[in-house]
């Protein structure tokens, strides 16, 4: 039987690919405390490593057998409003029930909640996965990282209450824009005030594009601070659904990720209640909120393009022309080697993101519990700072190259792929959001430049090429490498002296490319020395790829002057 | 209420993906080309097992196998899906059994076990295809026998009785029997659900004796000692009071005479052209011999 998670070694390799992972479970687990009062908590760190695996073959198997067939079905179906209310497409309780049967939920909440208490970067396997099966279902199933930042941020009276509910498979959504607040937050409305009559906070108001609006849970962003229009005045509420008091309005008409409803919500006097410090929705919570959101969609894209990929594979293996499989043409082959690559660094870099997020994560969990050493604090701070630095990097490309490779995969099919009746149409639909929502891939440059201008990103890239084991087989890809590295530092060298800030603002994404294919470039080739067998092709192809658009990039910013931009400006 | 449930499981060769090396030059299964694996109709009576513990909080679930060692690896992957014991009736002597020593021999280990209201197994194994196993069982132990069922609809637990809904030829036949009673289950019913990732990092210890190496068997009998939950239980055939003239081989008349090596050839064919006549006379043709219609 086929199985997403057997089927590709590749997926193993990253879970377990970082000498980090052994820290990783160590805080995760707080040495394993938990063995003897769960029966499910592992013993030690092969005990949580062999869990993450057999969990990930078994999410493989759901996602190979019932929830990528069930995928065509609800790209057509798509979900319902009935009187207020989202129905989903038929396929999609399916989809539910499985992933709830299989206890999919809640999957990095601590057991005490009954969690799986997994760690982000198990979890972001399992992610993937879904997403290649079914990108839309995905964003119903991974909402509920939600309950991360009612975790977080919420009181333990609100952990007890609404933890385990997403443990036993309630689903989530975060309620943040309006429609005139989309990439602008500081811009809601949605008003919150407090009723001593009722003892709880009443919203009023309405949100758009809100994705799985008429779920169990919502995290909702809204203005508790009367006359305030900025993010300070803003504060985060937990609504339960059972309340009642919030309807759907409309459900979007989209392009893709037709199975995930995406909703217009009018609030009605509905009960909620405050989670965290008023003033800090924004500030705090939703930029915390963002942070898991985006690697999300980074996973997410993975998942497309992995999806991407198997499509165009398959189709170029079977589909003959002039006596030959198109495969066989290096037009053909060509394309399909520079998907994988992208497919392969992609993956990579959005697992070393995932293993910052882990550590910092983690540490700042037990700092609830006590005082972190002074040693844990740097760590915690490294590793924070890490993970926000390649969280813009991940979400940002990992779109990018979801579009690009979908868009080949229609190419590989040819007329075919035009026709609606292949798949590859529908991973191209599903694909073009990713570099859209949780962050533009304008607003990921955005939230790198400051990486780029302070020159965070050259330590770590000089960090990463004196750390990562390169064998000797790859010294000509290291040399290039390094060349590129050379290059980005020139780049921004030029770009800072300018001191220009509409410069750098027009240059950033040139910029915030170079030092994203520098990264991916070091990371597939330390894949390849660990696993030539999986990434050898991958790392060549990869490295021949990245040297040319770091180059194109170089060139431009090179030649380009603040002059220029009255070309530019309308 | 409360029920006591048994599941009938078996551990059969995947025929259902067979390859070029299926079989031996002489006709027979090449077990070493298919990997075992839960036969399918035994997992969608597992599944109306699972259901029925849902509606029937307190409801325990028991799976049976007979088999070599390595069939407890069905009782793990029960147990993954939510039952609650495993049970492995392995024994030299019980090698070469056809269907009437089996269903002796799992009655036998049932009567041991004592204490069912339903007993649930597929319709039929996918190397033998007999579906005889289950009636049999149903026959020794004196139950009634309701097969080829499709869905338990209700279970009324005052009167003690099920109302279940049959796949037969050409339609469906709801039907109503007492308890206890045998079930045997379509592959038309709902399918299993999936492994639960809980119960797969809690059982995945789980072991038969006989699959213990010697060497660790100790160790893991002491480190199983505060979790009996990693023990499968294993029964020989005087576990159970087997008569040992009816099991095994020597308990089953069955005796396999020769194997034939059959391959399908054409022998003849017709050609026709797309006008009307042809597929006119076509269609008179296959009404005539009874092929369609």
């Amino acid at each position: 039987m086929a199985n997403f998670y057997s089927d590709h070694p590749e997926l193993k390799f990253q879970l377990e690919n970082s000498p980090l992972m052994k820290r990783i479970v160590e805080l995760k687990e707080r040495n394993y405390a938990d063995k003897d009062a769960f029966d499910y908590a592992p013993q030690n760190f092969e005990d949580a490593m062999d869990n993450y695996d057999r969990v990930c073959e078994l999410t493989g198997d759901i996602c190979a057998n019932i929830i990528a067939p069930n995928a065509e079905a609800v790209d057509a179906e798509g979900p319902h409003c009935e009187n207020g209310r989202v129905r989903y497409a038929s396929k999609t309780y399916e989809n539910l029930d499985a992933t709830v049967k299989a206890g999919l939920c809640g999957v990095t909440m601590p057991r005490r909640y009954n969690g799986l208490n997994f760690p982000c970067t198990a979890y972001t396997v399992i992610n993937e996965m879904i997403a290649t099966a079914d990108a839309g279902f995905e964003n119903i199933w991974s909402l509920q990282d939600c309950i991360e930042t009612l975790y977080e941020f919420g009181d333990e009276e609100q952990r007890k209450k609404y933890v385990p509910r997403v443990c036993a498979g309630e689903t989530m959504s975060m309620d943040l824009t309006e429609p005139d607040a989309g990439s602008d937050l500081q811009s809601v409305m949605l008003k919150a005030t407090w009723s001593e009559a009722d003892n709880c906070w009443l919203l009023n108001g309405c949100k758009r594009f809100i994705t799985n609006g008429d779920s169990d849970i919502h995290l909702v962003l809204a203005r508790s601070e009367e006359g305030t229009r900025d993010g300070r005045g803003l504060s985060m509420f937990i609504y339960d659904k059972n309340q009642g008091g919030v309807n759907v309005r409309r459900i979007e008409n989209k392009l893709g990720i037709h199975g995930s409803p995406t909703c217009e919500l009018v609030y009605k006097n509905a009960k909620a209640e405050l989670c965290g410090s008023r003033k800090l929705g924004l500030i705090k919570y939703v930029m915390a909120l963002m942070n898991g959101a985006r690697l999300g969609i980074a996973a997410q894209s993975v998942g497309i393009s992995a999806a991407a990929y198997e499509e165009g594979l398959a189709y170029a293996k079977d589909r003959k022309q002039f006596g030959n499989e198109i495969i066989n043409f290096p037009a053909v082959y060509d394309m399909l080697a520079i998907m994988k690559a992208k497919l392969d660094a992609g993956r990579s870099l959005l697992y070393q993101t995932a293993r910052y997020v882990d550590v910092y994560k983690c540490l700042e969990d037990i700092e609830r519990e006590r005082k972190l050493t002074p040693e844990e604090r740097a760590e915690c701070k490294k590793f924070s700072k890490l993970a926000d630095a390649f969280t813009p990097l991940s979400k940002g490309m990992n779109s990018e190259y979801a579009n690009q490779n979908t868009y080949d995969c229609i190419q590989i099919h040819g007329g075919s792929g035009f026709m609606l009746e292949y798949a590859c149409q529908r991973l191209y639909r599903d694909a073009r959001i990713t570099s859209i929502y949780e962050g533009t891939t304008q607003l990921q440059t955005v939230a790198a430049i400051r990486y780029i201008t302070n020159g965070f990103y050259t330590q770590v890239i000089t960090d990463l090429l004196a750390e990562t084991e390169i064998a000797p087989e790859y010294a000509a890809q290291k040399a290039r490498v390094e060349k590129m590295f050379e290059k980005y530092q020139a780049a921004v060298a030029k770009v800072d002296e300018l001191k220009n800030d509409e410069f750098k603002d027009f240059c950033s994404r040139h910029l915030y490319e170079m030092a994203a294919d520098t990264v991916m470039s070091i990371l597939i080739l330390g894949d390849a020395t660990k696993r030539p067998d999986l990434f050898d092709n991958s790392a060549k192809v990869y490295v021949r790829y990245a040297a040319a658009e770091v180059e194109k990039h170089s060139d431009f910013v090179a030649d380009a002057q603040p002059s220029d931009l009255a070309n530019y400006r309308k | 209420m409360a029920l006591n449930i048994i599941v009938l499981a078996k551990q059969v060769p995947d025929t259902r993906n067979v390859g070029p090396d299926a079989m031996t030059p002489q006709g027979t299964v090449n077990r070493a080309a298919l990997p075992a694996v839960f036969n399918p109709e035994d997992l969608n009576a597992l599944e109306q097992a699972l259901r029925l513990k849902e509606q029937f909080p307190g409801s325990t679930i028991k799976v049976v196998t007979m088999g070599l060692p390595k069939s407890a690896e069905v009782i793990r992957e029960s147990l993954y899906r939510g039952a609650d014991a495993g049970y492995v009736i392995t024994d030299r002597c019980l090698g070469g059994a056809d269907t009437l020593a089996t269903s002796y021999t799992i009655s036998q280990a049932i009567r041991k076990m004592g204490n069912y209201d339903i007993i649930l197994g597929g319709r039929q194994a996918i190397d033998g295809d007999t579906a005889q196993v289950g009636p049999q069982i149903a026959e020794k132990l004196g139950l009634t026998q309701v097969t080829y069922a499709e869905e338990i609809l209700s279970l009324d637990e005052k009167a003690r009785k099920v109302t279940i809904k049959r796949h037969i030829d050409g339609g469906v036949e709801t039907v109503e029997a007492p308890l206890p009673l045998v079930v045997t289950v379509n592959g038309s019913a709902a399918p299993c659900r999936p492994r639960n990732a809980k119960r797969v990092m809690k059982y995945k210890n789980a072991t038969a004796p006989a699959e213990r190496p010697a060497d660790q068997a100790e160790a893991i009998a002491a480190a199983n000692a505060s979790k009996p939950y990693l023990n499968i239980t294993q029964w020989g055939a005087a576990d159970i009071d087997a008569d040992l003239k009816q099991v095994g081989k020597a308990g089953s008349p069955t005796n396999v005479k020769t194997v034939q090596n059959i391959v399908f050839k054409t022998k003849e064919s017709q050609t026709l052209t797309s006008s009307d006549a042809d597929i006119e006379s076509l269609m008179v043709d296959l009404l005539n011999e009874k092929i369609i219609g």
